[in-house]
């Protein structure tokens, strides 16, 4: 991805991201989380990350986003709240550590010696590779991921379900 | 052709991002909000694997990413059961106010 589109489309995530926790409307977060979701899986496509990028929006963007934005209307929490975050001195000190964070990672990115591979495989990032992957090196975690999927459903069906 | 953008840039976003989802869960106080700022840790933890598997030239972590949103689809489905079952015993939504998971 070229430096300008690059620096474009950061501006539009962290503008999106920053909506998603200042907002003080949860349906408003909820859509600026959706536009979040989709600029990074632009950043996925330029990163020759086809199938994630797909995955990205069908996933996270389709189902997780909707199921937030379906709570949201089921409780009816559409309304703007009165006093959405915290006292002032817990928000000085997370701005404050979040600011020491990224200092911190950014002091530590100027002296990393980026790896670079030789060339990239061919095929990189599409699904045949992916897949390739998945169902050799990485079998038994993937099997493991369908009982979390199990134990989830169950205990979303357990928690939501009515008391007799 | 202007320059690609370096790996630096990638990995310096996705901290800004994690910083933003970490301060939106110590900050805000409607528990749906910090849910979605959770998903933005998550989102910059994968833009930090997809960065570093085309950097690397390796698809092992494009395969990490793909394990992590499997988890994350799974804490939102029990996450948000979760609320459901709060709102539907007359409970605030106020991380503050909500005192029935503690000891």
């Amino acid at each position: 991805m070229s430096a300008p589109i690059f620096l474009l489309l950061a501006a539009l995530v962290l503008a999106a991201a920053l909506t998603v926790v200042v907002h003080p409307s949860p349906v408003y977060s909820a859509c600026a989380l959706v536009v979040t979701l989709f600029l990074l899986s632009v950043f996925f496509i330029g990163l020759d990350a086809q199938l994630v990028a797909v995955l990205q929006v069908i996933v996270y963007a389709g189902a997780i986003v909707v199921l937030f934005l379906f709570v949201i209307m089921l409780l009816n929490l559409t309304q703007t709240e009165p006093r959405p975050t915290a006292g002032a001195p817990l928000v000085a000190v997370a701005v404050g550590g979040g600011i020491a964070v990224v200092a911190l990672v950014a002091t530590a990115l100027r002296r990393l010696t980026v790896p670079t591979a030789p060339g990239l495989p061919e095929g990189f990032g599409d699904t045949a590779a992916l897949a390739r992957r998945l169902f050799t090196a990485y079998l038994l975690p993937f099997e493991l991921t369908s009982v979390l999927l199990l134990v989830a459903i169950v205990g979303a069906v357990g928690l939501a379900k009515r008391r007799p | 052709m202007p320059p690609t953008a370096p790996l630096t840039w990638y990995l310096g976003l996705s901290a800004v991002l994690f910083a933003i989802g970490a301060i939106g869960v110590l900050v805000r106080r409607n528990v749906i909000v910090i849910f979605m700022a959770i998903e933005l840790m998550l989102n910059a933890v994968n833009l930090t694997f997809v960065a570093l598997a085309r950097s690397l030239g390796s698809m092992d972590g494009q395969v990490i990413v793909f394990f992590v949103m499997t988890v994350a689809a799974a804490e939102a489905a029990v996450g948000l059961a979760i609320i459901i079952a709060l709102s539907r015993n007359g409970e605030t939504m106020n991380a503050d106010e909500l005192v029935t998971l503690r000891w």
